[in-house]
């Protein structure tokens, strides 16, 4: 073949492994020789089918691996919703379900798995489904709208996030398993009941031991029949029964899609998959497989990670390398229902003379094994089940067929035991251990990358090395000097949230009692004290900032109720609930501003703002507005500012709900309630989001059946747009939440930290808020409802509560000595009819004729 | 003059200064921020933030910043020493400081700044 005549490449299958093969050929320069043609049976392009249960929430968008549509590379063809129905290694032809033939030279199978479903009687019915595609999803979600009981077929990896998505479509939900445990490939006995705890917990039915004889209906499925073992003693005396269920998932393992193959004459492995060597080439010199539907050594790898290997081995294969695949690690860490569960090498201690070393907590829903060498020196696998945090540190450890692994300390049950207040908990991985499995990205990649400034692909796939891979990028930075050290300050050794933790544990109600029991020496700065002032002011109802155990403590703006400006004067703002307001409180507002020479401004939160105001005037000013029915709109607080909104279905022709009611509601609900940083919501009435509503930490928008809630946007600096926690809700479910997201913020964000960043700063992101708002995981939200019950019936305006308590009035005086004496520093000049600051005068003196009052 | 003669400025009872916050008091027509520490030090600077340009130090959180009494500026949080009025944050700021003491429960200020 001369070097002038492109060759053609097709890749059939469009999937995460077909994508990776793309992929790698662009990167790699194949596309230098190729043309690559690629056949996607599915109408969109590849996906994230690791992430397929996200789909319900963030929709189809957000998991493709290709948003654009095609390749950035004009020599790959992108061929949609088209299958190939044969090929023929002879002619090296391959026909497509359209007619159209198309001639190759290099032919790379990628046609993946296929659910498999068992042949019980009724397996056919309407309301049965599988868990494969985005489609199914799609009919699974449509389907269940009408449904009241699920039960999934198979509580395997996959099984389990099936049942948890119909769970969160409102269905009962039930998990029938043929094995003895949950997750039966993966994990032991002890860490399959611990699993089924956690499964339990969230509200589903275990019934484990249970065969499906048949899906029971007649044409629509309307229960499940099964056999089920009668326990260890009567392990033959099965019984049958039956439960209930509307729709019904297979989710019972999947079986490699080798049928073209097959039909073209190449080898096939004994138990399926098409038989490749270690350079993933089949019994056809031109033909190649990868993925889930190639069998290396007759082997085929159900995980996402080996088949990214093979298609970076095809590729290089391809290219005249001589890369091989040689075996695939088939550890599994991943989070499953909030659950961590991570199972690696010989997790079932089946090595001769192999030890175990078990940590459980069942209080804790916590079970940890690992199976050691009989000489205790090398480790051969394990088991975690609620907690895998030491999965990073313990992989590099493990013995294979192919490696060693780092030898296991001195006592490795110090690995699996909790990490104890004090321990370091750090055992230093090599720089060779492979942190990010799914993209193959080593510690070394990591920091080689944190280092240049770059980003590498670790926790882009399946997310579940993110925390570790934050950790290692923390501790590169902290080796070069950089402090990452989460402190608040030198006066407390702890971060906001461990802080808010003892404060709520020691029901601690003054910063000098903090102080004493917490705090490293010192009298505590200008960041511990008002860190502590918020957190005390979240957690104690009937609460005032300028109480006298409190009042030192407070912020700049918090300590005069006001906000400081350039001058050392202030501004106010009153508040006005969903920027609703009358004309009589407008007038009110600019009599006051007239009165009292202030210059007057909208805000950007359908507000107005009243600058120029003596700190000596602040009383007499909110007098006139607490009379007229105003209160403190907490413009000054690290707390609730507005909740802005559009005008709704009251006048929008377009509206389809009332949002200024829900704006004024909510306004109203979390009206001060001090926070880690200022905190601002909207609500739109319809999805044209006039509120801008995406743009505030919490922003609800209108549907026609009720509420979409979005958390963690904002606008300033970093502007970011509030995502789709959950969607149409009625209002009752939308303001619970909504109680819980902002007390689960108001306790563990870090100081000054808004929304976005804490949402991200999360363990899982998003995910974990939603696991713990909306599915409850950590079974917290009643109390932090009640929390939140607590902060609404203890409200009330610090304003008009100033106005009646003299002791508070006192602080308000520009001279402690002469109170008749104005700040002669402050001075205003006129803009645009307004008055403004002067310029800095420097330090004045008003000379010693002045009276001075004695005390 | 001895320290016996020296005037003083009574500006208020101790008890009405807060421990570890400020106020402010006119002294021979200077505007002099007073505080009290924890230890019930009291503990007199120019009221006049450099810095920001305006009169608002006797407004700042009191405390420690390593063993040094501190008051952070309410405008940006710089720092100033309430013994000597140097500026944490910047050595080529510093503030003007005053004599203050505690006589009969009253707290006093000397007018005129020290060195000055």
């Amino acid at each position: 073949m001369s070097p002038h005549h492109r060759r053609t490449l097709v890749v059939v299958g469009h999937g995460m492994v077909g994508h990776r093969f793309v992929q790698a050929a662009i990167e790699r320069g194949l596309t230098e020789t190729h043309d690559v043609v690629v056949v996607g049976e599915e109408a969109r392009p590849a996906y994230d089918r690791v992430a397929l249960t996200s789909f319900f929430e963030v929709g189809a968008e957000a998991l493709s691996l290709l948003p654009e549509g095609e390749y950035d590379d004009p020599r790959v063809r992108l061929l949609l919703g088209r299958a190939v129905t044969g090929f023929d290694p002879g002619s090296r032809t391959l026909l497509l379900d359209d007619g159209h033939v198309i001639r190759y030279d290099e032919l790379v199978l990628a046609t993946g798995a296929a659910p498999f479903v068992p042949p019980v009687p009724g397996h056919d019915l309407t309301g049965a489904f599988v868990y494969r595609t985005i489609e199914d999803l799609e009919a699974i979600r449509d389907a269940a709208a009408g449904a009241r009981v699920g039960a999934v077929i198979g509580g395997g990896l996959l099984g389990l996030e099936a049942a948890k998505a119909l769970a969160d479509l409102g269905l009962e939900t039930h998990v029938v398993e043929m094995a003895p445990r949950l997750m039966a490939v993966q994990v032991d006995d002890a860490g399959g009941a611990c699993l089924r705890r956690h499964v339990e917990g969230l509200g589903l039915t275990v019934h484990t031991g249970a065969m499906t004889t048949a899906v029971l209906g007649q044409e629509r499925v309307t229960g499940l029949a099964m056999e089920v073992d009668g326990g260890l003693e009567a392990r033959s005396a099965r019984t049958s029964t039956s439960v209930d269920a509307d729709l019904v998932v297979f989710s019972a393992g999947i079986r490699p899609r080798d049928a073209l193959a097959r039909a073209a004459g190449l080898d096939l492995a004994e138990r399926g998959g098409v038989l490749v060597d270690a350079q993933c080439r089949t019994s056809d010199p031109h033909v190649w497989a990868i993925g889930e539907c190639a069998a290396p050594g007759g082997r085929m790898y159900g995980l996402v990670a080996p088949g990214y290997a093979m298609a970076e081995v095809a590729v290089d294969a391809l290219l005249g390398g001589d890369g091989a695949f040689t075996g695939a690690d088939l550890s599994t860490k991943l989070k499953l229902m909030g659950v961590d569960v991570a199972s690696f090498g010989d997790a079932f201690a089946t090595t001769e003379g192999a030890l175990e070393l078990v940590y459980a907590d069942a209080v804790a829903g916590v079970y940890k094994k690992l199976v050691v060498s009989d000489d205790g020196t090398r480790l051969l696998g394990g088991v975690l089940v609620g907690d895998a945090s030491a999965y990073g540190v313990l992989r590099p450890m493990l013995a294979t067929p192919t490696s060693a692994g780092l030898p296991l300390p001195a006592n490795p049950e110090e690995l699996i035991l909790p990490v104890t207040s004090g321990g370091s908990g750090g055992l230093v991985l090599p720089d060779e251990a492979q942190v990010c499995s799914c993209n193959d990205v080593t510690k070394a990649d990591i920091v080689a990358a944190a280092a240049a400034g770059e980003t590498t692909r670790a926790g882009s796939t399946c997310g579940s090395c993110k925390s570790l891979t934050k950790k290692l990028i923390e501790d590169y930075f902290e080796s070069v000097g950089k402090v990452v050290d989460r402190s608040l300050c030198e006066h407390f050794a702890l971060t906001r949230q461990e802080l808010f933790e003892v404060v709520a544990i020691h029901e601690h109600t003054t910063y000098d009692a903090v102080l004493a029991a917490h705090g490293t020496g010192g009298r505590g700065c200008d960041v511990c004290k008002p860190a502590v002032a918020s957190i005390l002011a979240s957690r104690l109802g009937g609460h005032h900032v300028l109480d006298a155990a409190h009042v030192t403590i407070q912020d700049t703006n918090d300590a005069y109720l006001a906000n400081i400006q350039r001058n050392g004067t202030y501004s106010v703002v009153p508040r006005i609930p969903g920027g609703e307001v009358t004309p009589e409180g407008l007038i009110v507002i600019g009599e006051v501003a007239r009165d009292f020479g202030l210059y007057t401004k909208i805000t950007g939160g359908q507000r107005i703002d009243l600058f120029g105001a003596r700190m000596e005037e602040l009383p007499a000013i909110w007098r006139r507005l607490v009379d007229a029915g105003f209160e403190s709109g907490h413009a000054y607080g690290k707390s609730l500012r507005t909740v802005k909104s559009c005008v709704g279905s009251t006048w929008c022709r377009y509206g389809v709900q009332d949002s200024t009611q829900l704006a004024i509601d909510l306004e109203l609900r979390y009206r001060g309630l001090r926070s880690p940083h200022k905190l601002k919501g909207g609500v739109s009435g319809c999805a044209r989001e006039c509120a801008e509503a995406r743009g505030k930490d919490f922003g609800v928008i209108a549907t026609e059946k009720g509420w979409n809630l979005y958390v963690g946007g904002n606008g300033g600096a970093t502007p970011v747009h509030a995502r789709l926690l959950v969607g149409d809700l009625d209002t009752e479910t939308l303001v619970r939440y909504l109680d819980r997201f902002l007390m689960y913020y108001v306790r563990t964000a870090d100081r000054l930290q808004r929304t976005a960043p804490w949402v991200d700063s999360l363990d899982g992101g998003l995910e974990r808020v939603r696991a713990v708002v909306v599915d409850d995981v950590l079974g917290l939200g009643s109390e932090l409802e009640a929390a939140m019950e607590r902060h609404v019936g203890g409200y009330f305006d610090e304003w008009k509560a100033t106005l009646d308590d003299p002791d508070k009035l006192r602080r308000f005086v520009s001279f402690v000595n002469a109170p008749d004496v104005p700040d002669p520093h402050i001075t205003f000049r006129e803009e645009r009819g307004q008055s403004v600051p002067g310029e800095p005068t420097g330090p004045v003196s008003l000379g010693a004729s002045i009276p001075v009052g004695a005390p | 003059m001895t320290t016996e003669q020296q005037t003083y400025v009574a500006v208020c009872r101790l008890d009405d200064l807060t421990r570890e916050s400020g106020v402010l008091a006119l002294v021979a027509g200077e505007a002099v921020a007073v505080f009290r520490t924890h230890d019930d030090q009291v503990h007199a600077l120019s009221g006049y933030d450099p810095i920001g340009g305006a009169c608002v130090l006797a407004r700042g959180i009191v405390g420690t910043r390593g063993g040094v009494p501190y008051v952070a500026s309410p405008l940006h949080k710089q720092g100033y020493d309430l013994r000597t009025g140097r500026c944490l944050d910047d050595p080529e700021v510093s503030v003007p400081t005053y004599d203050a003491t505690v006589r009969d429960g009253v707290v006093l200020v000397t007018p005129g700044a020290r060195g000055a």
